[in-house]
């Protein structure tokens, strides 16, 4: 690890902070009205969570009634590192005890 | 013109009919991209209104396309150009809070228009929202944003006045009520915005009346000439 030097930490801050008039991305997630969970849409640029709803709905929704929009910044969303795709999602395959198929599934149980 | 009887939903078109085509006028202009949709989107709300409004009245092709200047009906406030994007802001806040009040009561009327109202309603309430929410942006944004936005407001207030003139065919409304209405919300969003409710006469140059009448702008005229081109330029073509 070496010390970056007073150039590169200016241009990184200059990067990372947002200037006047910047409007930064947001994702967008879409509940549509007899669907059961929020799907990612798509993205958007808006200056702050309320422009960024009004642009999502004219945006993703066409404004059909009964839908439930979520809108996150995407700096706030830490998303899994391809890198560690093995470590992390490479299941046990020859480990049967470990995955969940043995069982009937009672009919009273929806949504599973 | 065939057909054409006096009816308000001939004003009321025209109302919706200019301010779409002064909206669709950014389209490739607008500040950011999202903004180019929300404002293309109003502009098609209000199209969809002047079409219903106008095929009461009679031929919507007929009365959108063949009518000279005097023979318009709507308010001189959706004919003024769109200036700057506050200048845009502020008419459609003007215009939208009062479409939003009008329209209200007279979805609980036994009107003709009452099915038309109870439907736009809706997308009223959007326009409006959308409006207010730019005015409180701009007016407690930058210094020059807030300029410009009293600039608008300022600019645009002395055609508000003309918005509660009785329309014909609508005399049971009930105006006063409706311009005390619109004074409390117009209020309220500035005060929130920090900007002031303008002052000053809120007549235009012309007589009483003024659009309701077929007395337009001078920048109404240009407008109508580039809306009516293709369709004059080729009579009775289909499309």
């Amino acid at each position: 690890m070496t010390t970056p030097r007073p150039a590169e930490t200016a241009a990184t801050a200059a990067a990372a902070a947002p200037r006047p008039g910047d409007w930064p991305l947001w994702e967008v997630f879409v509940r549509s009205r007899r669907g059961l969970s929020h799907t990612h849409a798509g993205s958007l640029h808006a200056p702050d969570a309320e422009m960024a709803l009004r642009n999502a709905r004219d945006l993703y929704t066409r404004r059909s009634e009964g839908v439930s929009l979520w809108v996150v910044p995407s700096a706030q969303i830490t998303a899994s590192s391809p890198d560690e795709k093995d470590a992390f999602f490479e299941p046990a395959g020859d480990k049967p005890y470990r995955h969940p198929t043995f069982y009937e599934i009672p009919d009273g149980v929806h949504h599973l | 013109m065939r057909n054409t009887t006096a009816t308000p939903a001939l004003p009321l078109g025209d109302d919706a009919l200019i301010l779409s085509h002064r909206l669709g006028e950014w389209a490739g202009n607008a500040p950011v991209l999202e903004e180019e949709v929300a404002l293309a989107n109003i502009a098609l709300d209000l199209l969809g209104q002047a079409r219903v409004l106008l095929s009461l009245a009679g031929d919507e092709d007929e009365l959108a396309y063949l009518r000279e200047e005097r023979q318009f009906r709507n308010l001189q406030l959706v004919e003024q150009p769109n200036g700057d994007f506050a200048h845009t802001i502020a008419r459609q806040l003007y215009f939208s809070t009062y479409q939003e009040l009008l329209f209200e009561y007279l979805a609980t009327t036994e009107s003709e228009l009452a099915p038309l109202a109870a439907k736009a309603v809706k997308e009223v309430v959007y326009h409006r929202d959308h409006a207010h929410q730019w005015t409180l942006r701009l007016g407690d944004g930058t210094d020059e944003s807030r300029v410009r936005m009293q600039r608008a407001l300022d600019a645009l207030w002395r055609f508000t006045g003309e918005m509660f003139e009785p329309v014909e065919g609508l005399e049971t409304v009930p105006w006063p009520a409706l311009h005390d209405s619109w004074t409390t919300r117009i209020t309220h969003t500035l005060e929130q915005a920090t900007l002031a409710v303008p002052d000053g006469p809120r007549r235009g140059g012309w007589a009483a009346g003024a659009g309701r009448q077929g007395l337009h702008t001078e920048s109404f005229g240009r407008m109508l000439a580039e809306m009516q081109h293709l369709h004059r330029s080729h009579p009775g073509a289909t499309w």
